[in-house]
C-alpha cells in the first residue's frame, strides 16, 4: 500500500499523540483518531488517508505508558510509524496493538513529509516512489510471534 | 563476569542465568493498575476468560481521576470495583488513598528482590526500595492478569555514581533534572538506571524515590538504589516479608559509568516543552508563573512538603499566583496535616488539593488557559499537558516552586531560604 509521509521531529511525545485529558474516557475508535496528534499538527486528524506514514526522529512515543497513543495512529490508518528509535513502552504498546513500528536512521532522516512511499514488510523495504530504498531490521522472534498473531490479545488467546 | 542488579533478577525469575540483551518470560510479583483498569478489563473480557489467574498478584489504585469529576470516570471506578469483587482482589485502594506509586510502596508491595510491572509509565519508582519494576502497557497487563507472564528484554545498565552533598536549597529533583538535561530524554532508553556511589547511602527514601521515578524521563526501563539500612528502616511495620536484597557484582558489566557532583549542583529548572530542556535556574530566573504545584509521585511526599513548608511559612504566596499542595498519599496528607503544614498551606494562601494525580496529566483540578504557565514539582511538561497547548510547564524542586510562589515569577530558591 502506497502512502504519503507525515514528518516529525525527535521526542515526539505520548501527550502530543494523544492527550492526557482524553486517555481515561473509553472512546471508540473512530473518536480515537480524530484526536490523533492533536497537540501536535492540528492538521493531521483531518488530512491523513489510509496507508499513510509517520516519520519521526528519536525517543518516538516518550511519556506515557497510555496505549492510545499507538491505537490513534493505527485507527486513523497509519500504515507504520518509521524513526530513529522508539520509546520503550510505545514500543511494547505498537505491538501488542499491531501498528508496525520500524527503526531507521537513513529513513528518518531523508523522507520528507509528503513524500510517496511504500512499505514492503516481508523484504524489509521502505521504498519512496522517486527510487530511494531503506532497510529496516527484522522484528526479534518474541516480537514477530505477537504480530503475527495478530496482536497479543489473540496471541494470549493462543497460548491459554 | 559478573551479573547486574537487573540480570540476576530476571534471570532468578526466568530460572537461567541471563544477559542484557536476552528476552525471557517471567511471571512478575505484582502487576499494578490505576483508572486505566476499566481499559483493561474491557481487554480481559476479549480472552474470553471467567477469572484472572493469579487475583494475590493484582494491585489497583484508583487516582487519576479522583474523586471523578464526570460520569463516564464515574462510571469507570464502578466498572473497576465490580471487577475487583468478582474477581476476589484484595489489594484494592479506592480514591482516597493518593498516587498508586505512593500507596504501592505505603502498603508493601514494593520490595528488594521483586519484580513488579504496572501500566503507568513511573512504575520505575519501586527501584527506590530495590525492586526491579518496569512500566509496561494496558493490553499486556490484561494478558498478565490471564495468562501470569510477560516478555521482556533483559536491560544493558546505566550506573551513575553520586558524590558530594547538596548545597542547601538543592535537592534530588536537581540531580535528576540535571542528568536529563545532559543526558537527554532518551539517555537511558531500553536501559537499567543503577545509582550508586558514597552519597546514594545519604539519601532519604523520598529522595531515592525521586531519581527512580525520573528515571522514566531518561526512557528508562527501571531505575535501582542498592537496598541498605535505610531501605530496611523504610521497610519496618510496612511489610511483613523483607524480600531478598539483590545488588550488581563488583564485576558487572555496566554499558555506562556517569558520575554526579551533588556539591557542584545549583537549582535546574526544565523548560517547555521537553524534560531535557534543562536550565540552571538563574538562567529562567524572573520568569512570570500563574500556578505552582507541589506534589505528585515525584515529590508529594513529607519531605517535599516539608522543604516547601519552610520556604512558606509565614509568608504569603504571591497574590497573582494559584498555589496548589497536592500529597502524594492519604498517610502523608494526615502526617503533614499531624506537623500543622496542611494549616501553614492555608495560611500562606496555598489550596491543598486531595491526594491524587490532580492536575499533573491535565483530566481536572488546576488545568491552565492559553497563555498561562505553571511551574510545578512533576515530572513532565509536554505541550499542552495541563490544559491549553499554548500554555507552559516548567518543572523542579519542591524548592523552587515555593519560592517561585512567593514571588510570582522563577525564582533561585537559594534566596528564599528562611
Amino acid at each position: 500500500m502506497k502512502g504519503k509521509v507525515w514528518k516529525y521531529g525527535d521526542n515526539v511525545n505520548t501527550d502530543v499523540i494523544f492527550a492526557g485529558k482524553y486517555t481515561y474516557a473509553i472512546m471508540p475508535p473512530e473518536e480515537m483518531a480524530k484526536h490523533a496528534l492533536e497537540d501536535l499538527d492540528p492538521e493531521f486528524a483531518e488530512n491523513v488517508r489510509p496507508g499513510d506514514v509517520v516519520v519521526a526522529g528519536k525517543n518516538f512515543g516518550c511519556g506515557s505508558s497510555r496505549e492510545q497513543a499507538a491505537a490513534c495512529l493505527k485507527y486513523a490508518g497509519v500504515q507504520a510509524v518509521v524513526a530513529r528509535s522508539f520509546a520503550r513502552i510505545y514500543y511494547r504498546n505498537a505491538i501488542n496493538l499491531g501498528l508496525p513500528v520500524l527503526q531507521s536512521a537513513e529513513a528518518a532522516d531523508a523522507l520528507k513529509a509528503g513524500d510517496e512511499v511504500e512499505i514492503d514488510f516481508a523484504a524489509g523495504k521502505i521504498r519512496a516512489s522517486d527510487g530511494r530504498e531503506f532497510g529496516f531490521p527484522p522484528f526479534p522472534d518474541s516480537v514477530l510471534g505477537i504480530i503475527e498473531a495478530g496482536g497479543l490479545i489473540e496471541y494470549t488467546k493462543k497460548k491459554l | 563476569m559478573g551479573f547486574t542488579f537487573s540480570e540476576k533478577i530476571l534471570g532468578a525469575k526466568a530460572g537461567r542465568p541471563v544477559r542484557a540483551g536476552d528476552v525471557v518470560t517471567v511471571s512478575p510479583d505484582y502487576v499494578l493498575s490505576h483508572d486505566n483498569s476499566s481499559a483493561i478489563i474491557k481487554e480481559f473480557r476479549k480472552l474470553g476468560l471467567k477469572r484472572v489467574k493469579k487475583p494475590e498478584k493484582i494491585v489497583i489504585v484508583l487516582d487519576h481521576i479522583v474523586p471523578a469529576s464526570e460520569e463516564k470516570y464515574a462510571q469507570n471506578h464502578k466498572t473497576i470495583r465490580e471487577f475487583v469483587a468478582e474477581q476476589g482482589i484484595e489489594n484494592f485502594f479506592d480514591v482516597h488513598r493518593g498516587v498508586c506509586h505512593q500507596v504501592f510502596a505505603e502498603e508493601g508491595f514494593a520490595r528488594p528482590g521483586l519484580l513488579v510491572v504496572g501500566s503507568d509509565s513511573h512504575t520505575t519508582s519501586y527501584g527506590a526500595l530495590g525492586a526491579f519494576s518496569a512500566g509496561i502497557g494496558r493490553t499486556e497487563t490484561a494478558s498478565i492478569w490471564a495468562a501470569d507472564e510477560i516478555w521482556l528484554r533483559v536491560p544493558e545498565t546505566i550506573r551513575i555514581e553520586l558524590r558530594g552533598t547538596f548545597p542547601a536549597g538543592v535537592s534530588a529533583k536537581d540531580a535528576a533534572l540535571k542528568l536529563i538535561g545532559d543526558g537527554g530524554a532518551d539517555m537511558a532508553d531500553y536501559r537499567a538506571v543503577e545509582f550508586g556511589g558514597p552519597a546514594a547511602g545519604e539519601f532519604s527514601v523520598a529522595s531515592r524515590f525521586v531519581l527512580c521515578n525520573m528515571s522514566a524521563e531518561m526512557g528508562a526501563k527501571n531505575g535501582y538504589f542498592p537496598p541498605d539500612g535505610v531501605t530496611r528502616e523504610w521497610l519496618k511495620g510496612r511489610s511483613a516479608a523483607r524480600g531478598e536484597e539483590v545488588f550488581s557484582d563488583p564485576d558487572a558489566r555496566f554499558e555506562k559509568n556517569l558520575a554526579c557532583d551533588l556539591s557542584a549542583l545549583v537549582p535546574q529548572v526544565a523548560c517547555p516543552h521537553t524534560v531535557d530542556n534543562v536550565k540552571p535556574v538563574t538562567e529562567v530566573e524572573g520568569t512570570k508563573i500563574h500556578q505552582a504545584l507541589v506534589g505528585t509521585c515525584t515529590n508529594g511526599r513529607l519531605e517535599d512538603l516539608e522543604t516547601a513548608a519552610r520556604i512558606l511559612k509565614g509568608r504569603r504566596v504571591h497574590k497573582s499566583v494559584r498555589c496548589l499542595i497536592l500529597p502524594a498519599s492519604q498517610q502523608v496528607y494526615i502526617e503533614a496535616s499531624k506537623r500543622g503544614l496542611l494549616t501553614l498551606f492555608s495560611e500562606a494562601g496555598c489550596l491543598i488539593l486531595n491526594p491524587g494525580c490532580g492536575p499533573c496529566l491535565g483530566a481536572h483540578q488546576g488545568l491552565m488557559a492559553a497563555g498561562e504557565s505553571t511551574i510545578s514539582t512533576a515530572n513532565r511538561n509536554f505541550r499542552g499537558r495541563m490544559g491549553s497547548r499554548d500554555s507552559k510547564i516548567y518543572l523542579a524542586s519542591p524548592a523552587t516552586v515555593a519560592a517561585s510562589a512567593l514571588a510570582g515569577a522563577i525564582t533561585d530558591p537559594r534566596k528564599a531560604l528562611p
